[in-house]
């Protein structure tokens, strides 16, 4: 009557496919480090972290390529291996990820061998970049933890370009900064009133206001600023040092010596922190995105607390959108995001809707980035294509490696009726 | 503190939810607020949470005037409501929960979880509740998740307490101390309105009871001077015969037999661990169980949707542990599934379109890749007729029938065609009585043609009244097993095993015997 | 026993012959088709001759503008053909899009997809020689339309086996395709002999389809591709509306619930519907390439799959519906152009007004209190419950 192999100790296992597929994944990835990678026994890979004039300076750091490469082989091997013969439970994104970490590595070393590149301005360059996917991913999650889906940032991001060169050209940086804010916050409110008011599906709401802002941003750059050029060339922000903590090797240039929106959006990613894990207000938020009725029962305002959440994700999103002017060249381009605002999304799930966690997954992402430009530099034979492709493959397999394994908040995507 | 309602009118469109209702609530009592569903409970007790607004009518707290502009204005006057769907976030803890928009801050809107969670922790000693203040909603049965919506309301120092359809979820036993926490409150001077549709629980709790029938208070006073017939007949508005007619089961061949079904979901969790059961032909086989004890999984191994892990499923002889959802439903499996909105039916669609659902591949209404709607259309009508779905026109977007017709629909689309056994669960979730009359007529005639027919209900009631053989499933497994051909079956001993507690009764014997007289 | 069911026919009881009585509010059906979207269109005008205004066109200019976009579409046989022309893309794709909707899927990929697909379609008409038009324009036709399903399965087998939300993937996809088809342009095979600027060899005459209307006037650039355009909508409807699949695919993105139960399988239903709409998306850019461009040049596809996304919302992802909104985006396209011309206002302005359309044709709400006397109803139950 009773199935004592079924209740002892080995109880059946369902065949664990995601983590057999990933082990597969890795143990191809060794391979490929192995026979595409391999370089001579003597070649060394040089990465440098000072420069002469530094204060502190530091010695480069060399790799011996091959060597370097074996062991990475090695490593991948035994991961894929284990994964695949002894199933990964909860570890399989972790050992998927440190696969995928040390595949880039070894693909910097081989693509470096015989040559040298600066470590430091790749880092540097990492953290540039991940900045406009950061404040992205920020604008998601403080839309996503109240129920909204925003599709919508891309739009935003635009228009926060658009909208700070304009206004950065007429009336200096700073005001240009604010007006993207203000850009972006007034699209947050559009697609507020859509989703929440509306009962617009906040897909379709989301798609749509990018298609208006792509259509309202071309639109005004070849109707206006194709004959006002004066109008789309503000001055862009430049970095500024901190005193002493810019001086520390490696870690100074990268984290002490940029611009005013890295350290915003690093400002930006510890508040929003504090403020949805650590207070009041932050609580009330995210009981609206999990369970919108029972907050309503509590006297909690859904439609406010959304309607404000979607906001002011338009205003961070805003200001991540003047990142590509005011933060680089000072000229708005049409459609010069270029998918950043999904690659935002992205990282969004990836970090787990935590805003620490995107800004990890937005230098992941700032990473393959830099790394992409530095490759191209370096002459290797990979056309260049196919290394800018690298961001949007990386985040097709973010996405589908580990959703299921983060849960979104519950009551995303739907809108709040009052019975 | 008391709250007179005066004149209470609501109207949702064309359906008067509320008319002209009087109501008083008074500290130190329980109002038993009796009514089907559908009689307007909830929309009243929502008015006075703040929820809904009324259209007329004004709402008196001790002699003065209130009036509630949204659920906060109703918390702040001392009025606390234990909705019948909990209120609760999963994935907050306890104390998150009870906290949520009354939170105890310090510094820059720093959220103090200390100081909270000492506050909960004495109402929680006080009332001896035991509830384990950081534990995450998820993890806890329901008979705790609703300690903690008492928790919130308390939390706000409520003085009065709405309890809607709070024991739906709960074992016989956790009424009783759910009962005894209710009696607690009262003595502490609280003033409670019990919303129950079950006679019983008024007569034991209740120490005066209010009768609402089609949005109108039909009747109330002190519940000793009424017998259970006359709430019931008040309640529904005509005599109402409380048992089904239903003759001696004749049970013939196995349908269906389970042999070490388990089955795990995809974190690896036993969801049922060996089942075995078995349903004869001309019999009704109840399952009964508190909600997630693995009914839903139940079922979903009968009929393919999540296949077993081990043991094997036979249905009629043959082995079907391997076979695919149609298959199973071609060779005569009807499935009435437990949440009709979520998977029985779909509403955009037209009647005509969800009597096909999941037969809009045979070959009775295809000629080749193509469906034929106009023999789908003759036959849905012809469905509704012969089993009484009120529908103007089989056209119809089928979101738009009452609950009564769209349950009435999903059962003629399952037993309108050729079937030997019926896995019906939930059938009258969310119906009205007459329709809940109906459906238990179908199932039992069902039964009396010789079929198999399994039903799953988290309503003890409904088991009791229309099984010959009763399950009870606690935590995946069979806890035991119960003979209730004449009503025999132990209301109480059942409930103990609903609860987990195995005194393991004689379930070896009773199998013997149906198998005895199976043969 | 099917028998039996039709012969009830003459013979039906009364009150089952009410039962099959139509049930549909004729009058709230008009609205909704014919009214709201009018209404849209409207509004989508008066905010673009706003836009119009604040960067500083004149009145005069603003009028004229939209008498050029009147003329250039509707206002003379030139007109229609350059009308239809840009109709066809836009409905094949559009097509697609709103089939992936009736499955519960949001394909924002039809621009990659028309990418891949077109640039298959290129290179299998020039690559292949020495075919009759018989055989060769088919051949080019259908490995547009192949190329464009797997690439878009490639979404839906994603989200089959991981769960990976389509949308993502499919603008990923997008993003990707584009990279390729630089790539590609650039291959010795593909781009054109002596251009160093990414360019391919140009489409040989045996894999074109020939333009229809060349026997009036050499000038008019309708093709053929019409004729296949309306094929689809024809067999697009019977898919969904009569084929088993298809009422697998609604029931699928109705209710996922109920599909599970009715024994549908998710995962191949997703990868077919995907695959269905990256085939109709492949075929848009294959009749583009074939039938107008020529050749494929980086950015040939112009944006068509993401006006397909309106055009199959505004469609309300019924096939007749997209092809009037496809007629009406390609009139729209087609005016656009005659407007810059004519009036010196950048065509970018259409890419504005087709998105307000959309936003206005989506929240019904939104323009019933803009226009309440269109709206007006006879008071009915559970309309407006707040």
């Amino acid at each position: 009557m009773t199935n004592p192999a079924l209740l002892q100790d080995g109880t059946p296992r369902l065949t664990d496919w995601r983590a057999m597929i990933s082990g597969a994944v890795l143990i191809g990835l060794a391979l490929v480090v192995t026979f595409f990678l391999d370089t001579p026994w003597d070649s060394v890979s040089t990465f440098r972290i000072s420069r002469p004039r530094d204060v502190w300076a530091v010695g480069n750091l060399t790799v011996p390529s091959q060597w370097f490469n074996v062991i990475a082989s090695v490593l991948l091997a035994f991961l894929g291996t284990r994964l695949f013969l002894k199933g990964g439970g909860r570890w399989t994104a972790l050992a998927l990820g440190i696969g995928l970490l040390v595949l880039v590595l070894s693909f910097l070393v081989w693509a470096t061998a015989g040559k040298a590149i600066s470590l430091t301005g790749m880092l540097q360059a990492t953290v540039v970049r991940a900045v406009p996917i950061a404040l992205a991913a920020l604008g998601g999650i403080l839309c996503e933890r109240v129920g909204v889906i925003n599709i919508a940032i891309e739009g935003m991001l635009l228009a926060g370009a658009f909208a700070g060169a304009m206004f950065g050209s007429l009336m200096g940086g700073w005001a240009g900064i604010i007006c993207a804010m203000i850009t972006g916050g007034v699209f947050g409110l559009l697609l507020a009133a859509l989703v929440i008011t509306y009962r617009v599906d906040q897909i379709i709401a989301g798609v749509v206001i990018n298609l208006f802002v792509l259509g309202l941003t071309s639109y005004v750059s070849s109707q206006v600023f194709a004959e006002y050029r004066w109008l789309n060339k503000a001055s862009p922000f430049r970095s500024f040092k901190i005193p002493v903590l810019g001086d520390i090797p490696l870690v100074g240039p990268v984290l002490f010596n940029q611009n005013l929106f890295v350290y915003g959006a690093l400002i930006l990613v510890t508040l929003s922190t504090y403020y949805l894990f650590h207070t009041r207000h932050g609580l009330r938020a995210r009981a609206v995105g999990e369970h919108p009725r029972a907050a309503d029962t509590l006297g909690i305002d859904v439609i406010k607390t959304r309607y404000a959440h979607v906001i002011v994700a338009g205003m961070v999103a805003g200001f991540g959108g003047a990142w590509f002017t005011l933060g680089s060249v000072g000229r708005f381009d049409e459609n010069m995001t270029f998918g950043r605002g999904f690659i935002g999304l992205a990282a969004m799930i990836f970090g787990r809707w935590h805003p620490l966690g995107a800004l990890a997954a937005a230098l992941i992402f700032g990473f393959a980035d830099s790394l992409q430009q530095k490759l191209s530099i370096l002459n290797t034979p990979i056309p260049s294509e196919f290394l800018s492709m690298a961001p949007y493959i990386a985040t097709i397999v973010v996405v589908a490696g580990l959703v299921g394994q983060a849960r979104p908040p519950a009551a995303i995507g739907k809108p709040y009726v009052k019975e | 503190m008391d709250i007179e309602l005066r004149g209470i009118s609501k109207r949702f469109g064309p359906v008067q939810a509320n008319q002209d209702i009087n109501l008083d609530i008074r500290a130190g009592e329980v109002l038993g607020l009796l009514g089907e569903n559908g009689a307007g409970k909830s929309t009243l007790m929502n008015i006075l949470s703040g929820l809904y607004s009324a259209d007329s009518g004004e709402i008196l707290i001790d002699g003065m005037p209130a009036v509630f502009t949204g659920p906060g204005d109703s918390i702040a006057s001392g009025i606390g409501m234990v909705h019948q769907h909990f209120m609760l976030v999963p994935v907050f803890s306890v104390v998150e929960n009870v906290i949520l928009g009354v939170e105890p801050t310090s510094g820059v809107d720093y959220l103090d979880l200390e100081a909270a969670r000492a506050q909960v922790q004495e109402i929680n000693t006080r009332y001896g509740m035991e509830v384990p203040t950081d534990a995450l909603i998820e993890d806890l049965p329901v008979g705790i998740q609703q300690r903690v919506e008492i928790l919130k309301v308390l939390f706000r120092s409520a003085d009065v307490l709405i309890l809607d359809e709070p024991t739906a979820v709960l074992t016989p036993q956790e009424v009783e101390e759910f009962f005894a926490i209710v009696r607690a409150l009262r003595d502490a001077g609280k003033g409670i309105v019990f919303i129950t549709h079950k006679l019983h629980e008024i007569l034991e709790i209740a120490d005066r009871v209010s009768v609402l029938r089609q949005g109108q208070v039909v009747g109330q006073g002190d519940p000793a001077s009424f017998s259970e017939a006359d709430l019931a007949e008040m309640m529904v508005g005509r005599p109402v015969s409380f048992s089904v007619g239903r003759a001696e089961a004749t049970p013939g061949d196995t349908v269906l037999e389970l042999a070490g079904v388990s089955l795990f979901d995809a974190a690896q969790d036993a969801r049922l661990v060996d089942i075995n059961l078995s349903v004869h032909g001309g019999e009704v086989v109840g399952i009964a169980g508190v909600q997630g004890n693995g009914q839903t999984e139940l079922v979903e191994a009968i009929t393919g949707l999540s296949p077993a892990t081990a043991g094997k499923i036979g249905f009629a002889g043959q082995d079907i542990t391997r076979t695919s959802v149609r298959q199973r439903h071609r060779m005569g499996i009807a499935h009435i599934p437990e949440d009709r909105h979520k998977s029985g039916m779909v509403g955009n669609f037209t009647v005509a379109e969800n009597m096909v659902l999941n037969s809009y591949y045979d070959d009775s209404v295809t000629t080749g890749v193509q469906i034929d709607w106009r023999r789908v259309h003759a036959r849905a009508a012809e469905a509704c007729l012969s089993y009484d779905v009120r529908t103007p026109s089989v056209f119809l977007g089928a979101g738009s029938l009452s609950g009564g017709n769209q349950q009435k629909m999903v059962i003629a689309r399952e037993l309108e065609r050729d079937v030997k056994l019926i896995v019906a669960s939930q059938p009258t979730r969310g119906v009205d009585v007459g329709s809940i009359e109906y459906i238990h007529q179908q199932l039992i005639a069902c039964r009396d043609r010789g079929n198999a027919v399994l039903i799953i209900s988290s309503e003890l009631d409904e088991i009791l009244d229309l099984s010959d053989r009763i399950y009870v499933m606690f935590e995946g497994r069979i806890a035991a097993e119960f003979d209730n051909r004449g009503g025999g079956a132990d209301r109480n001993a059942i409930g103990l095993a609903m609860a987990g507690v195995n005194q393991g009764i004689n379930r070896d014997e009773t199998r013997d015997e149906t198998r005895g007289s199976a043969a | 026993m099917s028998g039996e069911a039709q012969s009830s026919g003459p013979a039906m009881p009364p009150e089952m012959k009410a039962l099959l009585a139509p049930a549909i509010d004729s009058r709230s059906s008009l609205r909704e088709l014919f009214i709201l979207p009018l209404a849209a269109m409207f509004l989508a005008m008066l905010i673009g001759a706003l836009i119009m205004m604040a960067t500083s066109v004149a009145p005069a200019t603003i009028l004229q503008s939209f008498i050029a976009m009147a003329h250039g579409s509707v206002g003379s046989l030139h007109a229609i053909s350059e009308t239809l022309t840009a109709a066809i893309p836009l409905v094949l794709a559009g097509l697609g899009i709103g089939l992936a909707f009736r499955a519960g899927l949001f394909n924002i990929g039809a621009e990659g997809q028309m990418v891949v697909g077109g640039l298959a379609t290129a290179i299998a008409s020039f690559s292949v020689t020495g075919l009759s038009i018989w055989l060769h324009l088919p051949l080019v036709l259908l490995v547009g339309l192949a190329i464009g399903a797997v690439y878009a399965a490639i979404a839906g087998l994603l989200k089959a086996a991981t769960g990976a939300h389509e949308v993502i993937s499919t603008i990923m996809l997008n993003l990707i395709s584009i990279r390729l088809l630089d790539y590609m342009l650039r291959q010795p095979f593909i781009q054109k002999e002596g251009r160093s600027d990414p360019i391919s060899k140009a489409v040989l005459e045996t894999a074109e389809l020939p333009r229809i209307l060349e026997f009036l006037d050499g000038n008019l650039r309708l093709h053929a591709g019409l004729f296949i355009m309306l094929a689809a909508v024809a067999v697009i409807y019977w898919l969904l509306f009569r084929s088993k699949l298809g009422f697998a695919f609604r029931i699928s993105g109705e209710n996922p619930g109920a599909a599970r139960y009715a024994g549908i399988r998710a995962g191949l239903t997703i990868v077919m519907a995907m695959a269905i709409a990256g085939a109709l998306a492949g075929l848009a850019g294959a009749t583009q390439v074939s039938g107008v461009l020529g050749r494929a040049t980086p950015g040939f596809t112009a944006g068509i799959g993401f006006d397909a996304i309106a055009v199959a919302l505004l469609g309300r992802s019924h096939p007749v519906g997209i092809l009037l909104a496809g007629l009406l985006f390609g009139a729209l396209e087609a005016g656009g152009r005659q407007m810059q011309v004519d009036a010196g206002v950048s065509i970018d302005m259409i890419g504005i007004m087709q998105a307000l359309i959309i936003i206005f044709v989506a929240a019904p709400l939104l323009v019933r209190r803009i226009f309440p006397p269109l709206f007006r109803e006879r008071r009915r139950g559970g309309d407006e419950h707040d």
